[in-house]
C-alpha cells in the first residue's frame, strides 16, 4: 500500500481520444465520442450521466467487457503505461483483478448463487494462483474484515442469499479488493441500494480509498453521490464530455447547461438544506414549491382513511424447514383528505409497496379497514368491487413491465373506460385527448410501447390512470426507475395534474428527496409500522424518530455535514 | 418484414421451409397428379423404381403405385398432423390458461387431470383410444390429439404463472376488466411465441405417431398413409427395399422440416435469445 502521490509522477490511468463504435442502426453512431481523461492513483473520479449516456461504456471497454458489436473506434486507454485496449487476451486477464478491480451494480446476480461467501473471494485468488488455500481463506477473513462486514467468521461460511443487499456489496468490494488493484472502477454500485446502506457503501469506498491510495473510477447517475465522494466529475452525455473538472468547482459552479440541469433536478436546495431548518422552509414554501399554504388537518372529511391494517406474508414451511412469516404490515392507520398529497417513505422491506397494493385492492389485508369516503373496500369482492376500482388507480414503478408490449397505447389508455362501459370510438378518442395532457402527441395511440422512452412510457401510464376519472391515485415508485431529469418531468406532471383535477395522491417512494418535491404530508414507514407521521416540513425540520433522522442523513449530497453517522453499520 | 428476416437468418429454418413446401405442394397436386385411387393396382407388383417407365417410384406388393400412394400420404399425414395439433391446442390452452391464471385451487384439480394423461404412456394410450373408437380419421386425429395436450397445458400455464404478476396485469385488474378479458387480451397474446414453436414441434410428432398407428395397421382402412405403406412393406424388407424406404424418407424429411421451422420460428419469435446464440 503506497502513499497517494498524487501530485508526481504520471496519471495511472490515461484515456486518449477514445471513440467506441455502436452496431449500425442505432440510434447514434458512437457509444463513447472522442473522450479524453485522466485518473491520477488516490483520486476519485466520478463519471456522471442519464442512461444512455456512455458513462459506462468507457470502464467495460477497459475491463474487456464490451457487448458484442461494439467496438474501439479510435483512441488509447494507457494504464500505467499499456495500452489495455490493444493487449493481447493473456496480459489483459493478468491485469483485471490484480490490478483493476471492479464492482457491479446488481450485487444479487454479481455473486455466484451457489458458491459460499469465502469460497467466493478465495477463488480470485485462485485464478491468479497465488496464495495457498490456507492463506487464501486467512486473507478472505481479513478483507471481510476489512469492508466491515458485521461477524466476519460466519460471513465466510454464508451464501449470497443469506445476506442483504448492502452486505452483498460488501464482499464485492472485497472481492475486488482481494489483490490490491491500484485502479478500483465502481458501475453504479449503490443504485439497487436503499439510502441508509447507500450512504455506509460511498463511506467504506471512501474509506478504503484513502487508506490504500487507490484511483477510484465512479459511475453514478446521481449527482448527489458525487458531492458525497467525487475528488474530481466528468459528466457525460449521449457519448461527449461535456463536462470535467474538480467536483466542488463543478456542484457549485456548473458552466454547461446540462450540468446545470442535472444538478438542478435533484431539489439540492432541500437537500443541502437538511440540518439547517430556515432553509428547508424557504425551499419548500417557494412559489410552486413543494408544499402548498397550511392545509393539513383542516380537512372536513377524508377521501381514505385507513384503520389498523394487517398483513402477514407466510410462506408454508416444508418437511425440514420451519413456516416462514414476514410482517409486512402491522396496524397502519392514516387518513388522505381530498386534494392532498401524502407521501409513505421507506426503505425496501418496510411494508410501503404492500400498503399502496393493498389500498388499490391488488392484495388484500389480513385485518383492518380502508374506507373510501365511508365505503369500505376491503370488505368488497367480485362485481362490486369492480366498481369502485374506478375510483383508486396506481402508476406503477417500472414503466417497462407496466405496459403490454402488444397492445397500442391509445387502446391500453382506453380499455379502462370500455370495461366500463364506454363505447369503443369514445374511449380511444378519449385515450388521444389524455395523451395531449400528459404532454404526448395524439399520434402516439397508434403506436406500441417499446417505440417510447421510459420518460414517456410513465406518462402513458399516468393518462391510463386517469382515463377513469379517478379521486385517488397511487404511486408506487412511479419516478425511480426515471433519470433525474426526467423524473423532475414527471413529477412536475403529476403535480400539475392533481391541482388541476382536484386529485388525492398516495406517493410510495424510497426517495426523500423526491418525497420531499411532491408530497404535502409523509408518513415514515419502517417494518410495517408508521414510525413517524407529519407534514413534510415537520419531518424534514424535526425529525423525531431515530429512523427518520437516519434516513434524512443517508441523502447523498448534503453539504455542511458531518460524514454518515455508521451507527448501524453492525446491523446493516 | 422484421420478423421474416430474422426467421431467414437461420439457414435451416429456411431449408425446412423450402421442403415443408414441397410436400404441400405434393399433397395439393396429388389429385390433378394421380386422379385415380392409389389404391387401384396399376402394374405388375414389386416393380422396382424406374423398371418401368410411368411408374418412376415403382409398385408395391399388390401391384400399386408407390409414387401415387406418396402423393395421396403426404395429404393425409399433413391434414392430421395439422388438424390433431389445433385440437391439441384447443384443449391445451384453456386449460393451461385457466390453471395459471387462477391458481390455487383451480391449478391444483386442473394439473392432477393433466398428470392423469401424462402418467399413461402416449402410444398406449392412443393405441387403445382408436382401437376402442374403430379406426377412421377422425378417431386417429382425436387419439394423437388427446395425447399430445398435457405439454401444451403445462407451457401455458408456466406462462401465465409468470406473466399474470407483471404490471401492465395488475394495471388491467385496477382498471376492472374481466377476467376473461384480462386472460384473452391481456396475457394470452404475450404466451403465443412459444405455444407456436411448440404447435410445428407438435405437427411433426403427430405425424409420426399418424405413421406408428398405420404401421400397426391401425390407420384409416379408406386412405392410404405413409404409415400404412411401410407397414405393409415390412415383410418384403428384403425382397423390395425401397417400400419401405421411400414413404420412410418422406417422414423423415417431413419431420425434419417442421423441427427445422420449429426452430427458425423460436428465433424469430424470441429475438433476445436468438440474439445471445
Amino acid at each position: 500500500m503506497s502513499e497517494p502521490t498524487r501530485e508526481s509522477g504520471a496519471p495511472l490511468l490515461r484515456i486518449e481520444r477514445l471513440s467506441l463504435a455502436l452496431p449500425e442502426g442505432a440510434d447514434r453512431l458512437y457509444a463513447v465520442d472522442n473522450v479524453s481523461y485522466d485518473l491520477t492513483a488516490g483520486e476519485i473520479l466520478c463519471v456522471v450521466g442519464e442512461s444512455g449516456s456512455g458513462k459506462s461504456m468507457t470502464a467495460n471497454a477497459l475491463m474487456g467487457l464490451l457487448p458484442s458489436g461494439v467496438r474501439v473506434a479510435q483512441g488509447r486507454a494507457l494504464f500505467d503505461g499499456q495500452d489495455v485496449l490493444a493487449m493481447d487476451e493473456l496480459s489483459h486477464r493478468a491485469l483485471r483483478g490484480r490490478r483493476i478491480g471492479m464492482i457491479f451494480q446488481e450485487p444479487m446476480t454479481a455473486l455466484n448463487p451457489l458458491m459460499r461467501v469465502g469460497e467466493q473471494i478465495a477463488e480470485v485468488f485462485e485464478a491468479h494462483d497465488l496464495l495457498t488455500p490456507r492463506a487464501r481463506k486467512e486473507r478472505a477473513l481479513a478483507l471481510l474484515e476489512e469492508v466491515r462486514l458485521p461477524d466476519p467468521t460466519s460471513a465466510l461460511r454464508a451464501y449470497p442469499f443469506e445476506l442483504s443487499g448492502g452486505q452483498r456489496q460488501r464482499v464485492m468490494i472485497a472481492m475486488a479488493l482481494a489483490l490490491e488493484p491500484e485502479l478500483l472502477i465502481a458501475d453504479e454500485p449503490t443504485t439497487a441500494l436503499d439510502v441508509t446502506t447507500q450512504a455506509q457503501i460511498l463511506h467504506l469506498v471512501k474509506d478504503l480509498q484513502a487508506r490504500r491510495g487507490m484511483a477510484v473510477m465512479f459511475i453514478t447517475h446521481d449527482f448527489g453521490v458525487v458531492a458525497e465522494i467525487a475528488d474530481r466529475v466528468c459528466v457525460m452525455r449521449e457519448g461527449k464530455i461535456v463536462e470535467m473538472g474538480e467536483a466542488r468547482e463543478v456542484l457549485d459552479h456548473p458552466r454547461h447547461d446540462y450540468t446545470r440541469a442535472l444538478i438542478d433536478a435533484i431539489p439540492a436546495d432541500v437537500v443541502a438544506a437538511v440540518g439547517r431548518p430556515a432553509d428547508v422552509l424557504a425551499a419548500v414554501e417557494r412559489p410552486g414549491g413543494a408544499i402548498p399554504p397550511q392545509r393539513d388537518g383542516t380537512q372536513s372529511t377524508p377521501l381514505l382513511s385507513v384503520s389498523g391494517l394487517d398483513k402477514v406474508y407466510r410462506t408454508s414451511g416444508g418437511w425440514f424447514q420451519p413456516k416462514r412469516e414476514v410482517v409486512a404490515l402491522d396496524g397502519i392507520g392514516f387518513s388522505l383528505g381530498k386534494g392532498e398529497t401524502l407521501g409513505i417513505v421507506g426503505e425496501s422491506g418496510s411494508g410501503k409497496s404492500t400498503l399502496g397494493r393493498c389500498i388499490v385492492g391488488l392484495n388484500r389485508p389480513d385485518s383492518g379497514e380502508i374506507r373510501l369516503d365511508g365505503v369500505d373496500l376491503s370488505a368488497l369482492e367480485g362485481r362490486a368491487l369492480r366498481a369502485h376500482r374506478r375510483r383508486i388507480q396506481m402508476v406503477f414503478q417500472d414503466p417497462y413491465a407496466s405496459l403490454n408490449p402488444r397492445i397500442r397505447v391509445g387502446m391500453a389508455i382506453a380499455q379502462g373506460p370500455i370495461a366500463n362501459g364506454v363505447p369503443k370510438a369514445e374511449a380511444l378518442a378519449q385515450a388521444r385527448a389524455l395523451l395531449a395532457t400528459v404532454g404526448l402527441d395524439g399520434g402516439a395511440a397508434e403506436r406500441y410501447p417499446h417505440e417510447f422512452s421510459g420518460g414517456q412510457r410513465q406518462r402513458i401510464g399516468i393518462a391510463r390512470a386517469l382515463a377513469l376519472n379517478p379521486e385517488l391515485i397511487v404511486a408506487d415508485e412511479a419516478v425511480s426507475a426515471l433519470d433525474v431529469s426526467i423524473q423532475a418531468q414527471v413529477l412536475k406532471l403529476l403535480d400539475d395534474l392533481k391541482r388541476e383535477l382536484d386529485l388525492s395522491l398516495l406517493f410510495i417512494t424510497h426517495d426523500l428527496r423526491v418525497a420531499a418535491q411532491i408530497c404535502d404530508r409523509l408518513i415514515v414507514m419502517q417494518k410495517g409500522r408508521i414510525v413517524e407521521h407529519g407534514s413534510a416540513r415537520e419531518i424534514f425540520n424535526s425529525p423525531q424518530h431515530p429512523y427518520t433522522r437516519e434516513l434524512l442523513e443517508a441523502i447523498p449530497g448534503r453539504r455542511d455535514a458531518p460524514a454518515p453517522v455508521t451507527a448501524t453499520a453492525g446491523v446493516l | 418484414m422484421n420478423f421474416f428476416k430474422r426467421f431467414a437468418q437461420n439457414r435451416g429454418a429456411l431449408v425446412g421451409l423450402v421442403i415443408l413446401g414441397l410436400v404441400v405442394l405434393l399433397a395439393l397436386l396429388a389429385p390433378f397428379l394421380y386422379p385415380d385411387s392409389p389404391w387401384r393396382m396399376v402394374q405388375r407388383p414389386f416393380l422396382a423404381p424406374g423398371e418401368v417407365s410411368g411408374f418412376w417410384l415403382g409398385t408395391d406388393v399388390m401391384g400399386r403405385d408407390v409414387a401415387a400412394g406418396l402423393a395421396h400420404g403426404a395429404w393425409v399425414s399433413l391434414l392430421i398432423g395439422l388438424i390433431s395439433t389445433v385440437v391439441a391446442l384447443a384443449i391445451g390452452v384453456p386449460l393451461g390458461a385457466l390453471a395459471g391464471y387462477f391458481g390455487g385451487k383451480v391449478d391444483d384439480a386442473l394439473m392432477r387431470f393433466t398428470e392423469f394423461f401424462q402418467t399413461i404412456p402416449n402410444f398406449a394410450l392412443a393405441i387403445v383410444l382408436v382401437a376402442i373408437m374403430e379406426p377412421s380419421t377422425f378417431s386417429i386425429v382425436l387419439a394423437i390429439a388427446i395425447v399430445s395436450w398435457p405439454p401444451v397445458a403445462r407451457l401455458v400455464r408456466g406462462e401465465f404463472l409468470s406473466i399474470k404478476h407483471r404490471e401492465y396485469v395488475e394495471a388491467a385488474r385496477l382498471v376492472g376488466q374481466t377476467h376473461r378479458d384480462i386472460i384473452i387480451k391481456q396475457i394470452l397474446p404475450n404466451t403465443l411465441s412459444p405455444v407456436i414453436v411448440l404447435a410445428s414441434l407438435m405437427v411433426a410428432t403427430a405425424i409420426l405417431l399418424e405413421s406408428s398407428l398405420s404401421f400397426l395397421g391401425l390407420g384409416d382402412p379408406d386412405t392410404m398413409s405413409w404409415g400404412y405403406m411401410i407397414g405393409a412393406a415390412r415383410t418384403v424388407m428384403r425382397q423390395a427395399w425401397w417400400l419401405s424406404v421411400i414413404p420412410g424418407v418422406a417422414i423423415l424429411l417431413t419431420v425434419l422440416a417442421l423441427n427445422l421451422v420449429g426452430e427458425g420460428l423460436d428465433d424469430a419469435l424470441n429475438p433476445q435469445l436468438a440474439r445471445a446464440r
